[in-house]
């Protein structure tokens, strides 16, 4: 099988059953999205396709085709920071971070089809996304900041 | 504080035990130094003057022992050495090291003396300075109990400015300049003239030195990294998705392995099939183990896929079926004489003002929890012939290690525990049953490394929980005052069951955690009485984020706040008039003075809560806004005030504080862990949901500086979120609800 993750191309071959987050983390050392529940209730796991937000944990690699993934990654890097890892650094969001790989997928993909979301909006697209250190605050301000550079940009 | 005398001390509690055995000890094991492990394997070139740090030509490496689960302890630990060191923290190696004795955590048992923590007579001192002996003698290298900062904040300062000193020292000597005249400045020693010596090119000729250790510490006016905001150092690892935490790591040759163990946790197999299993893809074995079955794969998902299609037929759980029958063994402890397990607080005469007159009574109710990291617990272990290696998120790394010794029967010396970084734990990461479990399957294979990670539903359904307990509360009130307030608290104990699992041996003895954060407020009512009564320990129990302290906030300010309303007094004035401690006074006044307080009531269908709780010496107050609307109770505005002495980092204070706040309050609103057929019900997230990001309200943080002690913010913040929301809704609904969770009798937005 054929899969495009973070614009390169990598052959596995697995059960097409296997989700694309173990294809991820175990077969392709992809290790951003986290497994947290399995079930699609904590968004540990976020990736997108296509661009779209998606659960890697419930997306079985025999029904990706041929969308391209791309994981928290291939969002950016320390180096080359995202607007929204950029944003999630200076609001100091972070406390286990185990589930920031998730949020900021989420976020992302709000933004680039909403840059400029409401409150309202804010909470019904990151509801999805669980954090049991309590980041929620931060979140929400880090994402109405990097809402206002991308207004601003 | 004369009133304080009449508190009942005839009991020592956990840390009593602990006490004897120091004294019999003697002082001489309680005072010898112990050794400094990084000189063991030291190179020619490498100088490690102090435990934490350890300089060779290439850099500096810091040592941060007390694990982090999110709460930013690297960041603080190298901050803490740093502003001695005079180095940039960020360019520094850090790493928890390997486990070892020096490590201790001094501090960790100092609040389990029977003096509240604003008690600082000589006496309570004193016993305080002297619980440092068993937790250096038991080799306590434990994370928890907000004790990290407490516990380094000398110590590490300390380590950092010995080795500056002896670094000038070695620069002294090779420059011919007095050491007095050297300065420090960046991870370097400069000359009078401008010059440098960097520490890497002077740790060789440290190494040989006699360490200068008599050393002052600079005063906080001097600090360039703490009492500031920082950049957290693990951040841009943490928004990058850059952070390898244990379930991240690989080993080369790595097999995966699931385990199903009993949900009646502690009970066995007796029997299994696993024909199916074995001739499933990737399976490479499946092998009984202690409790249940475990199997070894080329990859996770394979291996929690074979272990779900082998058919295992379970032992009895070792404890009552249902919950129903757990709650009714904890029911018919309280209040009976025989189950009595201490009475810490006991001032003026309760018995007699309950004697007669109008006697208000409730009985209220906390359910166990689950901790539910959103990590799973995952440990890798490599067993040789020659040593064992284990890679693991854990808060007690040299337990975790004395059981490896014993399982393997290695010496202590060729076992090694590599702490990760950790994906939250709330006190999951004080067990280590999945580590045995590991350790007990990489023993069948061998020089093979083995990576054991739960699935979320053995995570949930075999976690070690927050107990739960019931709370009889009586009380009087006269003239507009509360005058009697007698609380009744049963649980099983907590403590004594831990240290078991650790020690090999359970210490007898009362355990303090059924009434902390009870008996331990600094009020002072005319009658004023809390018990703890003792239930037997049925399904497995442990420490949970605030431990003893996160039913008995809810328990002790729930009763208050119903006597105050009974009196007719104002809930914050009241328990200001009642307070006997000037800094968790003006915490009050503080919490009350930013959410512009002026009574419960807000209007129709609104109201606002106050509660007070002093845990881990952090007095706490929270007011909480609410709103009763269609959809059900929406959470408006938090208020927090908090006093931890002093601020190292309020960046980070208020995410705690935040952390902890929501971390109360989303169990209270809707989380317990319920047990059908000896097996906890609630598997995953959606049955224990917690609070999600719509539901969370804008929180406004005020740390003061009062108190005399500097002190952790961990878990300060949870014990009073609870109260202070279900005080709130009885302000805007007349609705007065006893029993965690509330959605059992109100529904939220």
């Amino acid at each position: 099988m054929e899969i495009t993750v973070n614009d390169e191309s990598y052959t596995v071959d697995v059960e097409p059953e296997m989700p694309l987050l173990w294809v991820l983390r175990d077969e392709l050392g992809i290790t951003g999205p986290k497994y947290g529940c399995g079930i699609a209730q904590c968004g540990a796991c976020t990736v997108h396709v296509n661009g779209y937000a998606v659960r890697s944990c419930q997306l079985a690699i025999g029904d990706l085709g041929d969308s391209k993934v791309s994981t928290i990654e291939g969002l950016g890097s320390p180096e080359s920071l995202h607007i929204i890892q950029k944003t999630w650094i200076e609001h100091q969001v972070a406390q286990c971070g185990y589930c920031q790989s998730g949020q900021m997928m989420q976020a992302a993909s709000l933004l680039s089809t909403n840059p400029d979301p409401s409150d309202d909006q804010i909470d019904a697209a990151m509801s999805g996304n669980l954090c049991r250190c309590g980041t929620y605050p931060r979140i929400r301000s880090a994402i109405k900041a990097a809402a206002k550079k991308i207004q601003g940009s | 504080m004369g009133r304080l005398r009449t508190i009942t001390r005839r009991t020592f509690l956990i840390g009593s035990v602990a006490i004897v055995g120091g004294v019999a000890f003697g002082t001489y094991m309680a005072k010898r130094p112990i050794k400094n492990p990084l000189l063991a394997d030291l190179e020619e070139d490498e100088a490690a003057i102090t435990p934490y740090i350890k300089i060779d030509a290439s850099g500096i490496t810091l040592i941060t022992p007390r694990a982090d689960k999110g709460q930013g302890a690297y960041n603080m630990q190298a901050r803490l050495i740093a502003e001695e060191l005079d180095i940039d923290p960020v360019t520094a190696n850090i790493t928890p090291g390997l486990p070892g004795p020096a490590y201790y955590n001094g501090t960790v048992l100092e609040e389990s003396i029977p003096f509240p923590a604003y008690d600082h007579s000589a006496m309570a001192e004193n016993i305080r300075k002297f619980m440092h002996v068993p937790a250096k003698l038991f080799a306590m290298q434990i994370t928890g109990g907000s004790s990290t900062v407490p516990d380094g904040f000398v110590k590490l300062r300390m380590a950092g400015a010995i080795a500056r000193e002896t670094l000038k020292k070695a620069a002294a000597q090779r420059s011919g300049v007095a050491r007095d005249l050297l300065k420090t400045e960046d991870g370097s020693v400069v000359l009078p003239d401008g010059s440098r010596l960097a520490y890497t090119e002077l740790a060789a000729a440290a190494a040989k030195i006699e360490p200068v250790t008599d050393v002052q510490l600079r005063p906080s006016s001097e600090w360039k990294h703490l009492g500031k905001p920082t950049e957290r150092i693990d951040m841009p690892a943490k928004c990058t998705g850059t952070e390898k935490y244990g379930i991240d790591l690989r080993i080369d040759g790595m097999a995966h392995a699931a385990v199903r163990a009993n949900p009646g946790v502690g009970a066995g197999v007796e029997s299994f099939d696993a024909n199916e299993a074995e001739s499933m893809r990737g399976v490479q074995q499946v092998l009984a183990i202690k409790n249940g079955v475990a199997v070894i794969a080329d990859n996770t998902w394979r291996a929690w896929r074979a272990a779900d299609a082998i058919d295992i037929k379970w032992a009895v759980g070792p404890y009552p079926a249902s919950t129903a029958e757990i709650f009714n063994e904890i029911e018919n402890v309280v209040d009976v004489e025989a189950h009595r397990d201490h009475r810490q607080r006991d001032e003026g005469d309760v018995d007699e003002a309950l004697e007669d007159g109008e006697i208000f009574e409730a009985t209220y109710k906390v359910p166990y929890l689950a901790h539910a990291p959103m990590e799973p617990m995952n440990a890798i272990v490599l067993v040789t012939d020659d040593k064992c290696e284990i890679w693991t998120g854990t808060q007690i790394p040299l337990f975790v290690r004395d059981h490896a010794v014993k399982m393997t029967g290695l010496d202590a010396e060729n076992v090694f525990v590599y702490v990760q970084p950790m994906g939250g734990s709330f006190g999951h990461k004080l067990e280590n049953t999945h580590v045995l479990q590991a350790i007990e399957i990489a023993m069948a294979v061998k020089g093979t490394a083995v990576k054991l990670v739960w699935s979320r539903e053995e995570d949930m359904t075999h976690d070690y929980l927050r107990p739960g307990a019931v709370a009889k509360g009586r009380g009087k009130v006269a003239d507009g005052k509360v005058e009697t307030f007698d609380l009744s608290v049963g649980q099983s104990a907590l403590l004594p069951d831990w240290f078991g699992r650790l020690m090999g041996t359970g210490i007898p003895g009362p355990d303090a955690t059924i009434t902390t954060g009870s008996w331990d407020q600094p009020f002072d009512i005319p009658n004023y009485r809390v018990t703890g009564y003792r239930a037997p320990v049925m399904v497995p129990i442990s420490s949970w984020r605030s431990v003893g302290a996160s039913g008995n906030g809810f328990f002790h300010d729930s009763l208050l706040d119903e006597l105050i309303l009974k009196a007719g007094a104002d809930p914050l004035a009241e328990r200001i008039r009642l307070c006997l401690d000037d800094t968790s006074i003006k915490v009050l006044e503080k919490v009350g003075e930013i959410s512009g307080w002026d009574g419960s009531s807000m209007g129709e269908n609104r109201g606002r809560g106050v509660a007070f709780c002093m845990s881990f010496g952090v007095p706490t107050a929270i007011v909480s806004e609410v709103t009763r609307t269609e959809a059900g109770i929406r959470i408006d505005k938090v208020y927090v005030a908090v006093d931890v002495g002093e601020v190292l980092d309020p960046v980070n204070l208020e995410a705690q504080v935040f952390g902890g706040v929501i971390f109360g309050m989303a169990h209270a609103m809707n989380c317990e862990t319920t047990f059908e057929n000896h097996a906890a019900q609630q598997n995953n997230y959606h049955a224990f949901e917690g609070m999600r990001l719509y539901q969370v309200p804008e929180i406004e943080v005020v740390a003061l500086s009062n108190a005399k002690k500097i002190r952790g913010i961990g878990e300060p913040g949870v014990p009073p979120a609870a109260p202070s929301l279900g005080n709130a809704i009885y302000a805007a609904t007349g609705q007065r609800i006893r029993e965690l969770p509330f959605n059992k009798q109100i529904d939220f937005v």
